[in-house]
């Protein structure tokens, strides 16, 4: 009768311990950092980040949600599904930034203006735009603790060379938007996108828009 | 000994500890207690706390100073192998018990009720506010989505910012709405707390009576980024609030022909804004 007791409540323990076990892995996975190219150095040091928001990252990124919108970010000439990108610390940064979803409108006009960044201006296509009709917004880039807003205009329903999934090429319908900011100091501030993207989902906000490494995500500031 | 005499004995004991530690308690720890004194409302709070903390600190005691005294008076003696007598329950203790206690909850269920009437102690109202301040008042809408602030002022043609900044010694009415999931506005130092529903008006009052920062936090578990949706607001002087607000209609300008009318609530969809 004690043999059993004690085995009973070691494989309980042993179970639970597992559980937690797979827990805390998964709560604590997060996606590789991908480190912004730099040049300069002291207060004049720039980093260049570059950037595409798909609207389906595909089989070959997540073999999961293949359907799930996305962001990515250029490391070596290729695009790397993750959404952690490590910044120096008190230096400009450079986004470029390639658009190739479609719009779906932002839930708050009051974010389809840009703020924060150099100028409080962005670049679409080459033209300077301080805000753009919240109705066309496709994503946002946000980083609310450094109070950088910038909306992302989407391509046009009518286009006729929409990407399929990632990584898309410059063949393919897309804006390129571009802006600058200044880091703060050294510490992890989360970014994300507050258009409602995650069509089939809570509000669409659910899927992607609560997963880290699709549309949101963490500047590693070091 | 008699059982008469416990009793005596453990009153006098609970009562002398009681009559020392209640008014320190009140006194010394009193004005330190959340949320501070940054509101009408949130000196309010302090004061609740203090009379809660000042009512909860004899009954703490009572039972600290029973436990004591059973462990010390009544442990089993050395080589002692008999139970005590059984105990078949008390007519008197039990009534006080009873009576002592429904007083108790009653007299702070009165005393939260009063403190309610007062003036909505900066809490949520609902959309139709059973208590609210007489005199002029400032409406500040605050906009909660996942996952940040941002705040209307519509005695400001609408303005919206993502700053929550207002003036001292004026009543502020806040009201509080979502335009997704169930968020709350929580502005600490102000001692205001409220629900942020979607398609709900959900009105609170408070008074700021110092120029200081204040964290505001959503106090509602709102999804992944729910522990970084915080902020920081400021209570500054009346001057400072209107060249503030200026600055704010100016460097927002871009957008604010993109802003629905101002509506107490708004449609969550984005094709649909306003009601």
């Amino acid at each position: 009768m004690a043999k059993r007791l004690v085995g009973v409540v070691v494989a309980i323990a042993v179970f639970g311990a597992l559980i937690g076990l797979y827990i805390s892995v998964w709560a604590t996975q997060l996606p590789g950092a991908v480190t912004a190219p730099t040049s300069g150095s002291g207060s004049a040091k720039t980093a260049n980040l570059t950037l595409e928001t798909v609207a389906s990252i595909g089989p070959q990124y997540s073999p999961q949600h293949p359907n799930w919108v996305s962001y990515l970010v250029l490391s070596h000439g290729r695009w790397v599904h993750s959404t952690i990108f490590t910044l120096p610390a008190h230096s400009l940064v450079h986004v470029t930034l390639y658009q190739y979803d479609g719009d779906s409108g932002l839930r708050n006009p009051f974010l389809a203006q840009v703020e924060g960044t150099i100028g409080g201006v962005m670049t679409v296509d080459g033209k300077t735009v301080r805000a753009i009709n919240p109705d066309d917004a496709s994503h946002t880039f946000v980083v609310p603790q450094l109070g950088v807003f910038v909306p992302l205009v989407g391509v046009s329903s009518t286009a006729k060379n929409p990407c399929g999934y990632a990584p898309c090429g410059l063949s393919f319908d897309h804006h390129t938007i571009t802006f600058s900011f200044r880091t703060a100091g050294k510490g992890r501030y989360r970014w994300q996108c507050f258009v409602p993207c995650a069509a089939g989902t809570l509000f669409d906000f659910g899927g992607p828009m609560q997963t880290l490494g699709y549309m949101d995500g963490f500047l590693d500031v070091v | 000994m008699s059982e008469t005499n416990h009793f005596r004995r453990l009153m006098l004991l609970w009562l002398g500890a009681s009559a020392v530690a209640t008014p320190l308690v009140v006194v010394v720890l009193g004005p330190s207690l959340p949320p501070g004194n940054g509101s009408a409302q949130a000196s309010g709070h302090v004061t609740d706390n203090t009379v809660l903390l000042g009512m909860a600190t004899p009954v703490f005691l009572l039972v600290v100073v029973y436990l004591i005294y059973a462990v010390t008076n009544f442990r089993q003696q050395p080589g002692a192998v008999l139970e005590g007598p059984a105990v078949r329950g008390d007519a008197r203790v039990q009534t006080s018990w009873i009576v002592i206690t429904s007083v108790l909850v009653l007299a702070l269920a009165a005393y939260g009720t009063a403190e309610l009437v007062g003036d909505g102690a900066g809490s949520g109202q609902g959309p139709n506010p059973a208590f609210a301040p007489s005199g002029k008042k400032l409406q500040v809408q605050v906009i909660a989505q996942e996952w940040a602030f941002t705040y209307r002022y519509p005695s400001y043609g609408g303005v919206e910012t993502p700053h929550l900044v207002i003036p001292v010694d004026t009543t502020i009415e806040f009201h509080v709405t979502s335009l997704d999931v169930i968020h709350s506005f929580w502005a600490y130092q102000l001692g205001v707390k409220a629900d942020a529903n979607p398609q709900v008006d959900n009105i609170v009052f408070v008074k700021p009576t110092k120029q200081e920062a204040f964290n505001i936090r959503c106090s509602e578990l709102c999804g992944i980024w729910h522990g970084y949706m915080f902020d920081t607001g400021r209570v500054v002087s009346a001057a400072a609030f209107q060249t503030w607000i200026r600055q704010q209609q100016a460097v927002f300008a871009p957008v604010a022909g993109y802003l629905p009318p101002y509506s107490t609530t708004y449609l969550p969809q984005p094709s649909g804004r306003g009601t």
